[in-house]
């Protein structure tokens, strides 16, 4: 059993610094998640893939509670087994604000502003058996650089 | 636009809640007999019919049940802000000269539990709902997080919104939750999309509301009291806006579409929010009846903390909002959630509403937002 990413083009992987993917147009406007092409100028155009940002700050947050309508859901869980979770929007400077899982589920630990890093973490397993991995973020503990 | 080219002459619901054996259409029915004998018009005088469900295909197959007169009857959904648009799409096949009596109704009946639905069917890809993110409720909580942070708003706050639904609920008789419930009861509701609780939220349930509209120089000759039709705009979102099921926002923001349609209504009535006597806000969960509040020009961003605690969004306040208790009391059939708004205008403007009454209201203002970012509002005046 291999760790294969929840779908193509949405982080680089495998890698030791894994990014998530856009794509930036020639007017400079970045599509997450990546797409081949979008109009600029009335036109359509082929855009460039690129690595986003790594680190950022926490710019809203929430939580869910109950396990999502499945599908389309496809946790490896079950109602019994389910564990809530937190989601929020980090801003990646100069890029973004993405929607993402944040690691830590209780929202009494999370503060708007607080930085964040990118994670690649295990999530539940395709229709081959193998394990999923999507992106998330994490609070970057105190004292920790870049 | 011009303006008092439109009148409505009738409105009629059936009321929202839970109705086992009764079909959305049969709903719809109810409203639309309700609306027309409002009007004092038959259903063979009516020329065409514009209907809204996000659950049934062909909501216009209600001509099956009040009779097959052979009228243009056709349907549009554009999310939570159907109600508003069929209205105005009824306006304007009176406008096009199509008929002189055009009737406009939303029905709905959704199966109990969240929405369910493929990413695919938003544009978004699969992963995004395999990995639980392909949820509405998500944004709520996120822009009303953001917002408290901004602006210094209290959860007691959000509590407050929620309990001033649920008493206007109590005296609109109809509504489906009618029980008042203390602010403390409110914080003590379990957390579902934080800070958003249990009792934070409208949900989704089952209904009808309907109006006839007639042009305003011919209103006198039907047997029913005129409100007319002062403003009706609809805008979707703009590059930057903070919209539902997003997975990327540009750091640069935009203001949401109920900004645009808000400023729009205004110019069209050539009225400003201070003229309004009766607000309907699209309170699908008491954060957003705040934000909205100040995206309708009622207050500046972060005075809801004070308006609300003071009271002055209540009945017999400066700014009463959501008079029959809105989306959070009666819940939201998402077709007819708009014209239940109209409905309950037209009859505060009428002095029809008995113990939740706003004194003398003239002017009556109603907005809708939802998926994908759409919004409306119409404005109505006596």
């Amino acid at each position: 059993m291999t760790a294969v990413p929840i779908a193509r083009d949405l982080f680089t992987w495998p890698s030791d610094s894994p990014a998530l993917l856009a794509g930036r147009g020639s007017d400079g406007r970045l599509e997450f998640p990546y797409r081949t092409h979008r109009l600029v100028g009335g036109v359509r155009e082929e855009l460039e893939k690129v690595e986003l940002p790594t680190r950022g700050t926490l710019w809203t947050f929430t939580t869910q509670v109950f396990r999502p309508p499945a599908p389309p859901y496809s946790g490896n869980d079950d109602n019994k087994s389910f564990q809530p979770f937190s989601v929020g929007y980090v801003e990646l400077p100069g890029a973004l604000k993405i929607e993402a899982r944040l690691t830590e589920p209780d929202p009494e630990k999370l503060r708007i502003g607080m930085e964040m890093e990118l994670r690649i973490v295990p999530f539940g397993t395709d229709a081959d058996g193998n394990e999923t991995l999507i992106y998330a973020f994490a609070p970057v503990e105190e004292g920790e650089t870049a | 636009m011009s303006n008092d080219d439109i009148a409505i002459i009738g409105v009629g619901m059936h009321p929202f809640g839970r109705y086992d054996g009764k079909s959305a259409l049969q709903m719809g029915e109810d409203a639309v007999i309700d609306a027309l004998t409002d009007a004092g018009v038959a259903w063979g005088d009516v020329g065409s019919l514009w209907a809204s469900s996000m659950e049934v295909f062909n909501p216009e197959a209600i001509t099956g049940l009040l009779g097959l007169t052979g009228i243009p009857a056709r349907s549009t959904f554009t999310g939570c802000a159907s109600g508003g648009n069929v209205l105005a799409q009824a306006a304007n096949s009176v406008r096009l000269g199509e008929t002189d009596v055009a009737v406009a109704v939303g029905l709905d009946k959704h199966p109990r539990g969240a929405f369910s639905a493929h990413p695919s069917v938003s544009g978004l890809p699969d992963w995004y709902g395999e990995a639980g993110l392909f949820l509405t409720t998500h944004f709520f909580g996120m822009k009303i997080n953001r917002y408290l942070h901004d602006f210094g708003i209290s959860h007691e706050t959000l509590a407050r919104v929620a309990a001033k639904a649920f008493r206007n609920g109590e005296r609109t008789g109809y509504a489906w939750r009618n029980k008042p419930m203390s602010v403390e009861e409110i914080l003590a509701s379990p957390v579902l999309n934080y800070p958003l609780r249990q009792y934070m939220y409208c949900g989704p349930d089952e209904g009808a509301a309907a109006a006839v509209v007639v042009r305003a120089d011919q209103a006198h000759k039907y047997g029913g009291t005129p409100v007319f039709l002062k403003a009706s705009t609809l805008f979707s979102r703009k590059e930057g806006a903070f919209e539902l099921l997003s997975p990327s926002l540009p750091i640069e923001p935009a203001p949401s579409p109920t900004v645009f349609a808000s400023q729009a209504a205004y110019e069209q009535a050539g009225i400003g929010p201070e003229d309004v006597d009766v607000i309907q806000l699209q309170d699908t969960d008491a954060g957003s009846e705040i934000i909205h509040m100040a995206e309708n020009g009622f207050c500046a961003d972060g005075d809801q903390e004070k308006l609300v605690a003071e009271g002055a969004t209540e009945i017999g306040g400066r700014m009463p909002v959501n008079t029959d208790g809105g989306l959070l009391a009666n819940g939201e059939p998402v077709g007819a959630s708009g014209l239940r708004q109209v409905f309950e205008l037209a009859n505060q403007l009428r002095g029809r509403c008995g113990g939740r009454q706003v004194e003398g209201a003239k002017v009556g203002y109603a907005q809708l937002y939802g998926s994908p970012g759409t919004a409306a509002v119409t404005i109505l005046s006596t």
